[in-house]
């Protein structure tokens, strides 16, 4: 389980922080689990998550899948969109634009050659395709596209999706 | 048929013959191969070494680093360990002549018990402890003698109880705070007396801080940084613990040249050298590893958390471990022996932990759990230990 996080408004104190990283590690931990490893009690772990939720910077407790695992024919386009950014707006309006369709899973603002970096997800590449000659080179600030194909995810969000590390630890040693 | 006049046994010197069968060993031999169950019972941590070390590593066999080192170790490690120990724990070694790089820290107790003890002379052991300590000593020829440590003083020494131990033959006492198994620590003032018997009867201390990093809530005082203490003491330190590298075997010694010049001797002779691309390996832990180190300490001191309160909820006694990644609970409310404890929550509860006996004196009523294991195998361990002792209650 992974949850996707915001800086607040809400100046981060170091309880919170750790509390987020048990959650990162295992979204499913119990208050109670989190306030003895914290040596907190369960009512103030359970505040600092309540108030991180209100303020959106626990935005969602979801898990990581291997959708690799699940089905072979989902394809996965990484696109790289230069654009105009608007008159007093910047590109916050173009970004909303794009993210807003179900298909795209992330937006991000990028420096460099490109300004916006899209990841979207198709069941076909002609999907995708489909995606970026009609809907995204259309809006009329996007100068240029360029897309790219996922042909394997190892690892993503900072989990290791295919390999494990075993423990080779000797069961008993002094 | 043997082509001898003797048993072969007979052959074996009677140093090593009489040393008794190892506890833990024979514990060993009834988990091995065993993968039905949840173990507490590993010395060492759960984290496998930063990946950049072990880059570093690999990137010193391509560059083709692969010859001896100097005897004492690669110039570079030695002063790495020298800015560290400084930094850490305010301890001043001088890299070219005050340290050793050995193979692991066991091989700098047996160096340095080698290079201190005649016949006859005793060597003070504050147990429960390290199963290693005594048995190298009789090795070395000298006499081990134990002081019995208690859970009611969280297992520090007191000057009482080494005091009464003390004769004219005693000429070292080897200390290990943070300790292995009781997770015992000694503050500043719980050294002071030691300071002044250590003073009064010229000991010298070899003081194995393996653990010395992971202390919980307080800093770690090494005992060769308490008052007087640094030219009679030679610290036995590594990496195993604090930077998850104890399958690279690199350890070293710290002392007072003369000291480190007899231990060289012997290492010389005997080892050559740490294996170089493990020594490669210590300079990127110490250079860029730290933070990693910190990251580590802390996840020890949430699930230690964890285990304490867990063993106080199903009503055993556990004092609270400050050190190293031991819980040491009592279970003598359940009427049995370390043993029997132990070995009916293998067979009855599929959970593994080392029987305190094993450790030496005062560690008979106890059993060392490791906390150096995935929070969910501890919550499941915990549940099932709990269960059991809940039977023999």
């Amino acid at each position: 389980m992974f949850f996707i996080f915001r800086k607040g408004e809400t100046p981060m104190n170091d309880f919170k922080l750790k509390v987020l990283e048990l959650l990162q590690e295992d979204a499913r931990r119990g208050a109670d689990i989190i306030a003895t490893l914290l040596g907190a009690s369960e009512e103030e772990v359970l505040l600092a998550i309540q108030e991180m939720e209100q303020d959106n910077v626990i935005v969602k407790y979801a898990p990581v899948i291997n959708w690799s695992k699940v089905h072979d024919d989902k394809v996965t386009g990484i696109i790289e969109v230069q654009i105009t950014p608007e008159r007093g707006r910047g590109f916050d309006t173009i970004a909303e634009r794009i993210y807003r369709y179900p298909e795209v899973k992330t937006v991000y603002l990028m420096s460099g050659a490109y300004d916006l970096q899209i990841e979207i997800e198709g069941k076909t590449l002609k999907e995708v395709a489909f995606f970026v000659s009609n809907k995204l080179s259309t809006i009329e600030s996007v100068l240029s596209t360029k897309t790219h194909f996922i042909l394997k995810k190892y690892k993503q969000d900072g989990i290791i999706l295919e390999d494990h590390e075993d423990d080779h630890r000797m069961l008993i040693s002094p | 048929m043997l082509k001898t006049k003797k048993s072969m046994t007979e052959y074996i010197s009677p140093l090593v013959k009489d040393i008794p069968p190892s506890g833990i060993r024979k514990f060993f031999d009834l988990v091995s191969g065993r993968k039905d169950i949840i173990s507490l019972g590993v010395g060492e941590p759960d984290f496998v070494t930063p990946w950049h070390v072990r880059e570093a590593c690999v990137y010193s066999l391509e560059k083709g680093k692969t010859t001896y080192t100097q005897n004492a170790g690669l110039p570079e490690l030695r002063e790495v360990i020298a800015e560290y120990l400084y930094n850490q724990f305010a301890l001043k070694y001088e890299p070219a002549n005050e340290l050793l790089i050995t193979v692991g820290g066991s091989e700098a107790i047996d160096l340095a018990l080698r290079a201190l003890i005649q016949p006859g002379d005793e060597i003070l052991i504050p147990e429960p402890c390290y199963v290693s300590y005594s048995p190298i000593a009789s090795i070395v020829g000298g006499k081990a003698v134990g002081i019995e440590t208690f859970a009611k003083d969280d297992f520090k020494l007191t000057a009482e109880s080494l005091e009464a131990q003390i004769t004219p033959q005693s000429k070292v006492l080897i200390l290990n705070y943070p300790s292995n198994p009781t997770g015992g620590i000694m503050t500043y003032e719980d050294w002071l007396p030691i300071v002044s018997l250590v003073e009064q009867n010229d000991l010298i201390v070899i003081s194995d801080e393996i653990y010395a990093e992971l202390t919980y809530e307080q800093r770690h005082i090494s005992f060769a940084s308490m008052p007087g203490m640094k030219d009679r003491t030679i610290i036995v330190s590594g990496f195993s613990k604090a930077f998850a590298m104890t399958g690279w075997r690199l350890g070293y010694a710290c002392g007072h040249q003369d000291l480190i010049a007899a231990m060289l001797k012997i290492h010389q002779y005997t080892i050559m050298c740490a294996p170089v691309m493990a020594q490669q390996a210590g300079i990127e832990a110490l250079t860029n590893g730290l933070e990693e180190k910190d990251r580590m300490v802390e996840s020890y001191n949430q699930r230690r958390r964890l285990v304490v309160k867990g063993f106080r909820e199903m009503g055993l006694d556990c004092h609270e471990p400050k050190g190293a990644f031991y819980a040491f609970p009592s279970i003598q409310t359940t009427g049995l022996t370390s043993e029997q404890f132990a070995e009916k929550l293998l067979e009855e509860s599929k959970v593994a932990a080392v029987p305190g006996n094993v450790f030496g004196l005062g560690g008979e009523g106890f059993i060392r759990c490791s906390y150096a294991t995935s929070v969910s195998d501890l919550n499941e361990a915990l549940e099932r230990i709990g269960n059991f002792v809940e039977k023999y209650q």
